[in-house]
């Protein structure tokens, strides 16, 4: 920081809610940190850090958050900003109402202050077999290839960094709910469109038509509205509910051939 | 139970429409006979008695009182497994979902009490089901206020209901259909509103 940023005077008030422990209480803290232009949320974070002392100059623990790329593709940094849920990397404080409100996504089980724990997320993809398999027991050659104007679409659809935004917007994904939750169902539209990621689709899909699966989505279009990566979750869930109509309808009437 | 979880939320997507939207369709539309008069409403509903019994129950257990229980309860088990949100996504979309939440849940209430006030009555005996009975039952202004919320909270939960169900087994995919049946559905609701309220304005 240079001499003339810190001479300005301006500050940034931030108001964080704080947590010392998985199940402990929570408590809101105000920090004023030193204005400087083009300051993002992680930025002010990286300051309380260094200087923990609350706005009324009382000492206190530094702020616990989870970051890694700062450039918004990992998805690790996300948290609740003004009541909205994004990443707090390319949250920019110039665009940001004061104080600025920061709250961990409460819809995950929070670790401490803003960290929280987003296996849940991690478990659906697994669950989902979210992924191509390629490997076999002898060399299994090249796959069928991908028209080049869907790989282009599909592009957009890889472009999930498991967030949990989608997660936190979702007035269904809750710890009393087991619904498994918008980016992991878009994930299967995604690897169910590989030319060899369909070579699975039935088991995917039989994944999704089990408990908290597909059919628990209310329909709120809250996860499209706050993707940040502009993904069509809602249009990946009702493409889905079709994929799983006629795969319900071809596992009673249809034979045993379930894949194509 | 669980398990099957699935297979339960798409027959309850699938019992709201069939028989339990057709049979409110139908139901409001016989109502509106009443804006004929009171006779051509007893004469309307009087079809009804050339049912044998046996089989209009047998029927009626069928085709409405199982559906519809199903439908209410495993919906209330679907409202309070959410946690709405609409102060901080405050979209259209979010705010029918609530609303979905909110009309059902009152819409339970609402049936039981409309079932008990007629058809129980009729079954024990205490009173026949006819025009004059309904005319009694409105004279209050409050019970009024009540049947014109309950109709609304059913065209509602029926239209908005429509849109979902069509979301939820795939019929409607891209965003622009969803659009475009967002308002056939609201198109929807201000007829069959305009069909159910003036039925019950007509006893008045």
């Amino acid at each position: 920081m240079s001499t003339q940023q810190v001479e300005s005077g301006k500050t940034v008030r931030f108001k964080i809610l704080r947590q010392d422990n998985p199940n402990g209480p929570s408590r809101w803290e105000e920090f004023e940190v030193p204005y400087r232009p083009g300051m993002n949320v992680i930025s002010a974070l990286m300051y309380i850090r260094q200087n923990p002392v609350t706005a009324d100059g009382k000492e206190t623990t530094p702020v616990t958050w989870d970051m890694n790329c700062l450039e918004e593709v990992c998805g690790a940094c996300s948290m609740v900003i003004n009541g909205r849920p994004r990443q707090s990397c390319s949250a920019l404080v110039d665009q940001l109402e004061q104080p600025i409100r920061l709250e961990p996504m409460k819809t995950f089980p929070v670790v401490r202050d803003l960290q929280v724990d987003r296996s849940r997320m991690f478990n659906a993809l697994k669950k989902v077999k979210a992924w191509i398999p390629i490997d076999g027991s002898y060399d299994l050659g090249e796959g069928p290839r991908m028209p080049e104007r869907k790989r282009q679409w599909a592009y957009e659809l890889s472009k999930c960094m498991t967030c949990g935004v989608c997660f936190e917007a979702c007035p269904n994904v809750s710890e009393k709910s087991n619904f498994i939750g918008p980016a992991p169902l878009s994930q299967v539209r995604l690897f169910n469109t590989h030319p060899t990621g369909a070579m699975n689709k039935d088991e995917r899909l039989d994944a999704i038509m089990g408990e908290g699966g597909l059919a628990n989505c209310g329909n709120s279009q809250n996860c499209v509205a706050a993707c940040p990566k502009g993904i069509p979750l809602t249009t990946s869930i009702a493409s889905l509910n079709r994929a799983t109509t006629v795969h319900m309808f071809r596992k009673f009437f249809g034979s045993d051939h379930m894949v194509d | 139970m669980q398990k099957y979880e699935f297979y339960w939320r798409r027959l309850h997507s699938l019992l709201g429409v069939i028989p339990v939207g057709l049979f409110l369709v139908f139901h409001l539309s016989l109502n509106f006979t009443a804006t004929g008069g009171a006779e051509t409403y007893d004469s309307a509903t009087g079809v009804m008695d050339y049912i044998p019994g046996w089989l209009l129950l047998t029927i009626e257990w069928i085709v409405i009182y199982i559906p519809i229980l199903f439908h209410g309860l495993y919906g209330i088990y679907i409202a309070f497994t959410a946690t709405p949100n609409n102060k901080r996504f405050s979209t259209f979309r979010n705010w029918m979902f609530l609303l979905q939440r909110i009309t059902g849940v009152f819409l339970v209430i609402f049936i039981a009490w409309h079932m008990f006030q007629t058809r129980i009555q009729k079954a024990l005996g205490n009173a026949e089901v006819s025009f004059d009975m309904m005319k009694n039952i409105v004279d209050n202004p409050w019970m009024l206020a009540f049947y014109i919320v309950g109709i609304l909270s059913a065209t509602l939960h029926l239209s908005n209901g429509l849109w979902a169900f069509c979301v939820s087994w795939g019929i409607t995919q891209s965003p622009h259909s969803q659009k475009v049946f967002s308002w056939l559905s609201m198109i929807f609701f201000v007829i069959i509103s305009i069909i159910g309220v003036s039925a019950i304005l007509a006893f008045v």
